[in-house]
């Protein structure tokens, strides 16, 4: 008996997937890597197409018609954006992915924020984006980057959070969501430890906010960065949201056209907030892509996608777990991202044999090596789930990896 | 296009690699490491002039990897250090007999880029 999603009428989203009609060789595309990337319905790709068949042109340059329209579009995305996590638009910076989201306002927090001897608690469980931008300005700037581990599940203990804050924290840097483990952390409970002790909360949303309702204001969340390409919008956009009142207190990192009010031979002001934290020509398409991906995301609901997701990640686990050799990651609740391996086979060597077969899986260290080193694995292979996903694929999932045990055996 | 790479001829150096292990005497000695995929790659060569009188190897990685390093180590033992030089993705592929995808090459190429760094230091 086929089963069907309670909260989803996937045969129908697949249909506004323009990808789901190619041929992996013979097979059907079974794709089960959307952590790396999500792919794109039509009305995202019209609203690129769109926009340079009638309105191309710079943002906040030209006073011209098509300038005007763009400058709109581009603007009302931010809107968009802002309306989608709870925030203002004034603390949305568009910026070229997570990575850049990160990297840009470390680099402002260090410049104008940060203090030799203060402390920064990362943890364990982090992107190489969330970790590696800490680990390099605390050295450089003589900083205490503090790690917080994981337990043997995968969870971060908040009791342990408690024994590493200090009144030198100024900054808590985690994960909303595990792009290993699937783990979802406690970021109200984390923020209130935060704010209690005076220190800011960075949220890494790359995997939280495709996939679930999030709002700054009641999470409290001082600063999240996420991808757009994850959220069924292109590569190249991301966002940054900064609150208002730490916008206000840090410099930009990025400076040139767009960002400035005035300049002079000897000085330079800046642009009102956002703007001044958007150094160059944005990536416009990619703004008004994520906007299109924000409508698409909000007619199919994300409640209803994040719900979805929970039970096709259950459904793999109780699938995956019988078979022999098979050894889940992470903790037993956990979103739509399955970490394994299968016996002592390679995780890339898993990956080319589901992928004779149109299974798209990712193998490897997913960006997380400390994580990886904690675990004392060298690498997993993962599986994860988004709305185009079926219980049926992770059938296929489970059935193909019978087969990469008959071929390694 | 057959996409199958596991074929037999690789599973069994997989599964049962020639030259494998550390040698009491060798007169040089490299390891490579390849960060996409985890895999290691040591190499201990014993010269006679310029011939390869002997080659071991130990590593661990996926299967292209450690089944390259098991059919080269066997493939250029007797060759002149010169000709293992100037080896290249086409020769390995030779060996190796199985079409490789540009993302999993890394891996294929893994032992040879080790054997040559070992043999120009
Ligand atoms: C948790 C997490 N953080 C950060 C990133 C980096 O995102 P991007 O490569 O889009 O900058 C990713 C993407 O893989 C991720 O999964």
């Amino acid at each position: 008996m086929k089963l069907m999603s309670k909260y989803l009428d996937v045969e129908k989203i697949k249909e506004d997937f323009p990808i789901f009609q190619r041929k992996i060789g013979n097979n059907q595309l079974i794709y089960l890597d959307s952590a790396s990337t999500s792919h794109k319905p039509i009305s995202v790709l019209d609203s690129i197409s769109n926009f340079y068949k009638l309105h191309n042109s710079n943002v906040h340059r030209g006073i011209y018609t098509l300038s005007e329209e763009a400058t709109t579009l581009y603007e009302e995305s931010r809107l968009k954006v802002a309306n989608f996590i709870g925030a203002n638009d004034n603390e949305i910076i568009f910026t070229h992915g997570t990575t850049e989201s990160i990297n840009m306002v470390a680099k402002s927090l260090f410049s104008s924020y940060l203090k030799k001897g203060d402390e920064i608690i990362t943890t364990n469980l982090e992107h190489h984006s969330n970790f590696v931008p800490w680990q390099y300005l605390s050295k450089k700037y003589g900083l205490k980057l503090i790690i917080w581990e994981i337990s043997k599940e995968g969870n971060l203990d908040l009791g342990k959070l408690e024994n590493l804050i200090t009144d030198k924290t100024k900054l808590i840097a985690v994960t909303h969501i595990s792009n290993v483990l699937g783990t979802i952390n406690p970021i109200d409970k984390i923020a209130k430890i935060a704010h209690k002790n005076n220190s800011l909360i960075l949220i890494d949303g790359a995997q939280s906010v495709p996939h679930t309702q999030i709002n700054v204001k009641e999470l409290n969340i001082d600063i999240l960065a996420f991808s757009g390409h994850k959220m069924l919008a292109t590569t190249g956009i991301g966002v940054l949201y900064v609150k208002k009142d730490i916008l206000d207190k840090i410099d930009p990192s990025s400076f040139g056209g767009g960002m400035i009010s005035q300049v002079t031979q000897e000085d330079s002001m800046w642009a009102p907030i956002p703007w001044k934290f958007e150094a160059g020509t944005p990536n416009i398409e990619g703004a008004i892509s994520i906007s299109a991906a924000i409508d698409y995301l909000n007619k199919v609901g994300l409640n209803n996608i994040h719900n979805h997701e929970m039970q096709l990640s259950k459904y793999a686990s109780d699938l995956l777990v019988k078979i022999p050799g098979l050894q889940l990651y992470g903790p037993n609740i956990k979103s739509g991202i399955i970490s394994f391996n299968l016996g002592k086979i390679h995780p890339h060597d898993i990956s080319t044999v589901l992928d004779t077969q149109g299974i798209a899986v990712r193998g490897g260290h997913h960006c997380c090596m400390p994580l990886m080193k904690s675990l004392c694995i060298n690498g997993t292979t993962r599986a994860s789930f988004y709305l185009y996903n079926t219980f049926e694929d992770i059938e296929y999932l489970s059935k193909f990896l019978l087969k990469v045990k008959e071929v390694f055996k | 296009m057959d996409s199958n790479i596991y074929v037999e001829n690789i599973l069994d150096h997989y599964h049962n690699p020639r030259n494998f292990g550390k040698p009491e005497k060798f007169d040089i000695y490299r390891n490579e490491f390849n960060p996409l995929c985890g895999d290691k790659i040591s190499v201990f060569i014993k010269l006679n002039k310029n011939i390869i009188e002997d080659i071991k190897f130990t590593g661990n990685g996926c299967a292209i990897s450690q089944a390259a390093a098991s059919i080269l180590t066997e493939h250029i033992k007797g060759k002149d250090i010169e000709e293992i030089k100037q080896y290249g993705e086409h020769q390995i592929m030779e060996l190796l007999g199985i079409k490789i995808s540009h993302l999993r090459l890394k891996c294929a190429l893994l032992s040879i880029k080790t054997i040559q760094n070992a043999l120009n230091q």
